[in-house]
């Protein structure tokens, strides 16, 4: 008995059946549970939207999320050399997938945003009141200490006043570098200005003033994180990024 | 067939007198990372449970036929698989804990409780015995880590399951937070501690001096 059990034939014959169930079970669980696990993608992202667009209260149910959403929300998508709106490149488009094509993006230069390459095109989320444009929401990301931090940075409709600053992934210190999550650090950007005279003026620094519209109290034991939100900030709205969408203003039209 | 009170002391022996992370001391990496909030630990140890259950019974049932030289191979397949669906289905039904517990359910693979309960226990035992071992040896790290994670939860956030216990001082209460208990390796002076208590109460579990 014990010399068959380990006889090659057998050994290769239990290894294959153990791996073809094994198989079976992993690929059916996986295959099965798509659509539910997309549509909690999905979800995910839109309360992030509702909540970069002042419209999100805890504990909202996934269709109440999705109703707020359609009724308030509108995709738009922005060429960012040229600052005005343009159809999506493709039906699914994602621009951090794009930004990895060469023929879809460009080389970033001259900024310490930590990233190499960035989406010719963006995604941009209006929200909307009616007809009237209130708010814009554009996605923003940038290394922080860790890691590359992703979040949507909400601009009242004169394209120059933070109306809310919202990351949904990050990877730094929890309690030090994640409190750039903590709703009290959040809450200071409400209201800052982006430019002065055209130029981007928005900064992060220690002790800043409250009553100064250009500066954000930095994250006090996390210098590299506040550094990294500096840069993703003033790296998006600058001339590389949403800057000559923002002057433009092609929401009005 | 196993009498009840064997099966019992597969069920319960592990909670406190044969503790996987205190006695043992297996297991400790997850339980270091994500007790942080105690909703997370609740899920861990949920998913942890169910993954040693199911693959001591599965090893077990099939425990004749594995060739030894496989063996090891044919156990973290069986574990392997076991966690993959774990958090396929996590992240179906529960996507923002999914999200929090991120790298460490994969990691269960790796989780020394899980192959060292085949190793040690299913590849000799019968199948129902098996299963009650991986459901208490489950409970016993569940222990832990409930523990943990209320002990930081309630005093570095203030709350427990996310209700406000203690009000926080920067949300106008007077509870000041303690911050190190909010970063994972508070969980190391945790841990130590527990496996001194229960070491304590439980003297029989100390090592001889060398």
């Amino acid at each position: 008995m014990s010399a068959k059990k380990e006889s090659l034939g057998k050994t290769v014959g239990i290894v294959v059946a153990v791996c073809l169930v094994c198989s079976i079970v992993v690929s059916g669980a996986a295959v099965g549970l798509r659509s539910i696990q997309e549509t909690n993608a999905a979800l995910d992202k839109k309360s992030n939207i509702l909540a970069a667009a002042g419209l999100y209260e805890m504990g909202m149910s996934g269709s109440q999320i999705e109703s707020t959403y359609s009724e308030n929300v509108e995709q738009r998508y922005v060429d960012l050399e040229t600052g005005e709106f343009t159809q999506a490149p493709t039906p699914d488009y994602d621009m951090y997938k794009a930004a990895k094509q060469a023929n879809w993006s460009t080389k970033v230069e001259g900024s310490n945003v930590g990233f190499q390459r960035r989406a010719n095109v963006a995604s941009v989320w209006l929200v909307k009141d009616g007809n009237d444009v209130n708010r814009i929401i554009l996605p923003v990301h940038g290394s922080g200490l860790w890691d590359l931090m992703y979040g949507f940075l909400a601009v009242d409709a004169d394209g120059e006043t933070i109306a809310e600053l919202v990351y949904y992934q990050q990877k730094e210190t929890p309690g030090l570098g994640g409190e750039v999550q903590n709703p009290s650090w959040q809450a200071k950007w409400e209201g800052k200005k982006l430019y002065e005279d055209g130029d981007v003026a928005i900064r992060v620094k220690k002790s800043a003033n409250p009553d100064d519209p250009y500066a954000v109290d930095g994250l006090s034991g996390a210098t590299l994180t506040s550094n990294g939100v500096e840069n993703t900030i003033r790296y998006w709205v600058g001339e590389n990024g949403f800057g000559p969408f923002l002057k433009k203003q092609a929401w009005r039209s | 067939m196993a009498d009840a009170k064997e099966m019992k002391k597969a069920l319960f022996g592990p909670i406190l007198d044969n503790n996987p992370i205190a006695l043992q001391v297996l297991g400790i990496c997850s339980a270091l990372a994500i007790t942080t909030k105690l909703e997370t630990a609740l899920v861990m140890s949920l998913a942890l449970t169910s993954v040693v259950a199911f693959s001591n019974l599965f090893i077990s049932l099939i425990r004749h036929q594995i060739p030894s030289s496989v063996r090891i191979i044919i156990q973290m397949t069986i574990i392997a698989s076991l966690v993959i669906v774990v958090d396929q289905i996590l992240k179906a039904y529960s996507y923002e804990i999914s999200k929090q517990l991120s790298v460490f359910v994969g990691l269960i693979i790796t989780n020394c409780i899980v192959m060292g309960r085949a190793e040690a226990y299913a590849m000799k035992s019968p199948p129902l015995m098996s299963f009650l071992d991986g459901i208490g040896n489950g409970l016993g790290y569940s222990f832990i880590l409930i523990v943990i994670g209320t002990i930081k939860e309630l005093f570095g956030f203030g709350t427990i399951l996310g209700f406000e216990i203690l009000p926080l001082v920067q949300n106008g209460g007077w509870y000041q937070g303690n911050g190190l208990l909010i970063l994972p390796f508070s969980s190391f002076f945790l841990i130590a501690g527990m496996i001194w208590f229960i070491r304590t109460i439980r003297p029989e579990q100390v090592e001889p001096k060398e």
